[in-house]
This record gives structure tokens, C-alpha cells and sequence, in this order.
């Protein structure tokens, strides 16, 4: 069975649907690129996804074993966190909050696993620093190595190299897919960017006002001569 | 030394020696509230809930209440947990709610007390005065206001130890939190409470229009500082109880307002904090 499954979902806000007939089949390892225009409903959906709304009407379904709360999150950059006084490790281990259950402080097990994202996410000289020093790559990946800490199922990232230079949108890129191949973490990425979804994705999910179209990256090049939409 | 005799001659009143206690224990409290308070953008929900309250008073006083708390609490907690709850859903955000509220609970209560004036209370504006900028009351504390307030800080404490973690989360993403499987909810709403006590209690020691000072001050002070979420959460507790304390002793031995000068000295610590901030090279 497959890890999350859509069928005919249909998401909006206050009983609007904003875009319907959302077909979707997620499998183990697959990376998923949700794409479509702004307020189309991408970030809905995601949210759908993740529990914090409720779809229209429809149903997404999780199989394979997974949990609602498996689901590792990348959120966009809030106000809020541009200048909060925290540690690159007070973050990261924040990630690890899932696994305390009633207890209120962590143990060896936690701050190892936080040590272990951090030095992935190539962010273990960082551990000391404070969070809005840091570039916006170097933030991204902060956050990464967090949602590493809360799961290694399925990682969601809403448009996670939004707002960074190329060079860093080349490095994050690169080490989601290193977390894609290395983890089996299954990714969906709701981007802007056509070209790393022709370079990265296996699935490819673009939602329209009038139909969404979800299939494989190879049958949607093959079906669009090439050219992604 | 004459001032530290006069100090101590009126340390040796219990009344003195209560104010001291729950003017620090409050303003510790307050402080520690603070840092998430302030780090979700929310600063004024100290002032507004206290003009929640302030007007909920109003309505008690009129409707000759005896024990006013069991209106004035129930209110600013439901008030507090509407203010604290997630605001990108809501027709009015944030900032304007509270705004609204503070502005208007203050407006309805003081007119209300002016349409029926109580036959307990002669002096409308007297009243109005000492409810806005704190009063004397601090220095007029029964035993049981004094208990009260020790466990009250008590509470407030432990939660921030035992929850350390899951108030950091909440306060920094609340999203990740939710996604994660986080009962943010549960965690919020027992926030949202402790801040509406806490505010209740302290509006007897500097008043509603100053409240803000108590949870704003401590922490932005720390965060000029300070670069952890740790260290500003210790830093703001420890600035919030040494100027509450510095500021207690100095209005008893100046003859000054409580409130006012409760909050000077936080606006003193704050400056220098800031200075130092400079000097180090940070900001």
C-alpha cells in the first residue's frame, strides 16, 4: 500500500473550494513536486497533508505504516523566527520534542540524534550559533536537520530554497536528494523551480483551477514535448 | 548610614516585607511569561488583558459583587485564550484585536462606573486612578494575597521548567509543533491561563496602563544581551527580579509611585542592557 494517498480531494478555505478533483499516490522514496500557479492551492493542500486543515471534501488516506505526526515539516520563514534568540542546537533539538512522550527534558538518545541531523545537514560548526545570524541557506538547513529529527518517513518542504542564492539553492537542493537516496525519505516539495523538478522529482503533481494532473516526471515530459507545462 | 537604618526600619513591618515579596515574586512571573510573549509579537496582550480586566472590575463593581475575582479571572482568561490563540484564520488580526479590546473593555468599564456610581465608592476618579497605575494596595496585603502569590509563582516556575522544551517549540513554530504531533493546543491554552492570572495579580502592583512594562522590559533588556533562548529566558527572570526588587526599595525610601518607578528602573536596565549590547558588538 502506499505511504499517503489522495483521492478526489478537494481543498479551499471557509467552504471555498479552491482547486478539486486532486488525484495522488505516494510510495517510499518517491519525490513528489507539488507545482502550480500562486493560489492554486498548493500550500492547502500541503497543509491538508500535514493535518493542520481539513480537506473539502475527499480523503487522504496514509498507509504503509505511517503516522499522521511522521510527517517531517520544512515551513516557510515566519516573521517571528527572524530574530529570535536561539541556538542552531536549542532549534534542531526542538525537532526531537515528538519523541519525549511525558517526559519533560531530553536524554542522551535525543541530543545524539541531534548531533547526527546536524552533522548531515553539514551544520555541526554552526551548533553554537545564534539562528538569525545566519545566512538563509545556512537557516534552511537548520530547519532541515530539525524535520530530520522528528522523522526520516516522509519530509514535506514548502518552497524550501525560496528567497537564496543560487549557489545555496544548489547545495540545499542537493542534500535533500542525498536525504531522498540515502534516507529512503520520501519528499514532497511544493516549488516554484520547473527546472530541479525536471532533475529531482519522480512524481509530479500540478494542480490547475480546472484539473490537476498527477503522473510521473517521465510521462509529463513526454507529454508536454519536453517542456513542463 | 541613615537610609540603610530607614531601610531597615521599615523591613522590620510586615506589610513592607510582604510588598517586597510579591512585587518580586509577580514581576518574576511576569519576566518569565514575558520571552514568550514578546518573541510571538504579542507585547501588548499584557496591556490589553489587563484592560480586560480592568473592565470586567467595573462591571463587578456595579453589579456589587462581593468577591470580585469570580468575574474579573473568568473573563480575562477567556479573553486571553481568544488573544493567544493562532491568528492567520481570524477576520482581525492580532495586534488590531488586542488594540480593540484594550482600548474598548477600558472605555465600557470606565463609563460604567461613572453611570452607577457605587455607594461603596465616592470617588469615581480616585478609584479609576489607582486600578490604571497601581495603588497602595500593595503595601495593604493579607496574609492570603501573600500565599496566594507564592504558589502562583510556584506554578508559573515549574512550568517553565517542565515545559522548557515544549514552550520553546510552541513559541518559535507553532506549525512544526502542529505537524509534528505536538499538542500545542493543550500547551497554549495552559499559557494563555497563567498569563491572565499572573496579569490579574500584578495589576495590584503597578496598575493595568504599566503592566506591560513588567513582561516587555526584562526580556528585550536579555535578548540585547543574550543569543540563546536559554540565556534569555534565565537573563529576563533575573532582570525582571532585581529591578522589581530596586525599584520596590527606592519608591519606599523616595516616597514615590510604586508602579512608575518599578518601571524606571526597568527602563534604566533596559538602556544599559542595550549599551552593553553595543559595546560588544552585537546589534
Amino acid at each position: 500500500m502506499s505511504q499517503i494517498k489522495g483521492c478526489d480531494v478537494s481543498v479551499g478555505y471557509e467552504k471555498k473550494i479552491v482547486a478539486g478533483n486532486i488525484n495522488f499516490e505516494i510510495n517510499e522514496g518517491d519525490y513528489l513536486y507539488i507545482v502550480g500557479e500562486n493560489g492554486s492551492g498548493k500550500s492547502t493542500l500541503m497543509k491538508c497533508i500535514l493535518g493542520l486543515e481539513k480537506v473539502v471534501s475527499g480523503s487522504i488516506v496514509f498507509g504503509d505504516g505511517l503516522k499522521q505526526n511522521e510527517i517531517g515539516y520544512l515551513p516557510q520563514q515566519t516573521f517571528i523566527q527572524r530574530d529570535f534568540p536561539a541556538t542552531v542546537k536549542e532549534i534542531v533539538l526542538s525537532g526531537c520534542l515528538n519523541r519525549l512522550g511525558f517526559r519533560p527534558f531530553f536524554g542522551k538518545k535525543e541530543k545524539a540524534m541531534a548531533m547526527e541531523a546536524m552533522e548531515m545537514m553539514e551544520i555541526s560548526d554552526l551548533a553554537k550559533r545564534s539562528y538569525p545570524e545566519l545566512s538563509g541557506g545556512q537557516q534552511q538547513r537548520v530547519l532541515l536537520a530539525r524535520a530530520l529529527c522528528a522523522t526520516r518517513k516522509v519530509l514535506l518542504l514548502d518552497e524550501p530554497v525560496a528567497g537564496l542564492d543560487p549557489y545555496a539553492q544548489e547545495q540545499l537542493y542537493a542534500l535533500i536528494y542525498r536525504i531522498n537516496k540515502e534516507e529512503k525519505t520520501t519528499i514532497i516539495m511544493v516549488s516554484h523551480d520547473l527546472e530541479a523538478a525536471k532533475k529531482y522529482a519522480t512524481h509530479i503533481l500540478h494542480i490547475g483551477k480546472e484539473k490537476s494532473v498527477f503522473c510521473t516526471k517521465h510521462e509529463f515530459i513526454k507529454e508536454n514535448g519536453g517542456c513542463l507545462f | 548610614m541613615p537610609v540603610l537604618t530607614t531601610l531597615m526600619e521599615y523591613l522590620s513591618r510586615a506589610m513592607v516585607r510582604n510588598a517586597l515579596i510579591v512585587g518580586v515574586l509577580i514581576a518574576l512571573c511576569a519576566s518569565l511569561l514575558g520571552t514568550t510573549i514578546v518573541l510571538k509579537r504579542l507585547s501588548f496582550i499584557g496591556d490589553g488583558l489587563s484592560h480586560v480586566a480592568f473592565g470586567a472590575l467595573c462591571v463587578a463593581m456595579v453589579l456589587s459583587i462581593s468577591d470580585k475575582m469570580l468575574l474579573v479571572l473568568p473573563v480575562t482568561i477567556i479573553v486571553a485564550v481568544i488573544l493567544m490563540s493562532s491568528n492567520d484564520k481570524k477576520k482581525i488580526k492580532g495586534d488590531a484585536a488586542i488594540a480593540m479590546l484594550s482600548v474598548g473593555a477600558l472605555a465600557v468599564g470606565y463609563l460604567l462606573m461613572n453611570v452607577f456610581p457605587n455607594k461603596r465608592a465616592g470617588n469615581v476618579s480616585g478609584d479609576v486612578c489607582s486600578t490604571l497605575f497601581g495603588s497602595a494596595s500593595i503595601l495593604t496585603l493579607s496574609k492570603t494575597d501573600v500565599i496566594l502569590c507564592i504558589v502562583l509563582s510556584v506554578v508559573v516556575v515549574l512550568f517553565f521548567i517542565f515545559f522548557y522544551y515544549r514552550v520553546f517549540s510552541i513559541t518559535f513554530d507553532e506549525n512544526f509543533a502542529a505537524a509534528t504531533g505536538i499538542r500545542f493546543k493543550l500547551y497554549r491554552l495552559l499559557l494563555s491561563i497563567i498569563i491572565a492570572v499572573v496579569i490579574v495579580l500584578s495589576m495590584q502592583l503597578v496598575g493595568s496602563l504599566l503592566i506591560s512594562a513588567l513582561i516587555v522590559f526584562p526580556v528585550l533588556a536579555a535578548e540585547r544581551i543574550f543569543r540563546s533562548f536559554l540565556t534569555v529566558v534565565i537573563a529576563s527572570a533575573v532582570i525582571g527580579v532585581v529591578c522589581s526588587t530596586v525599584g520596590l526599595i527606592a519608591s519606599i525610601l523616595l516616597s514615590t509611585p510604586i508602579g512608575a518607578t518599578v518601571v524606571c528602573v526597568n527602563i534604566i536596565v533596559f538602556a544599559l542592557c542595550a549599551l552593553i549590547g553595543k559595546v560588544f558588538g552585537r546589534y
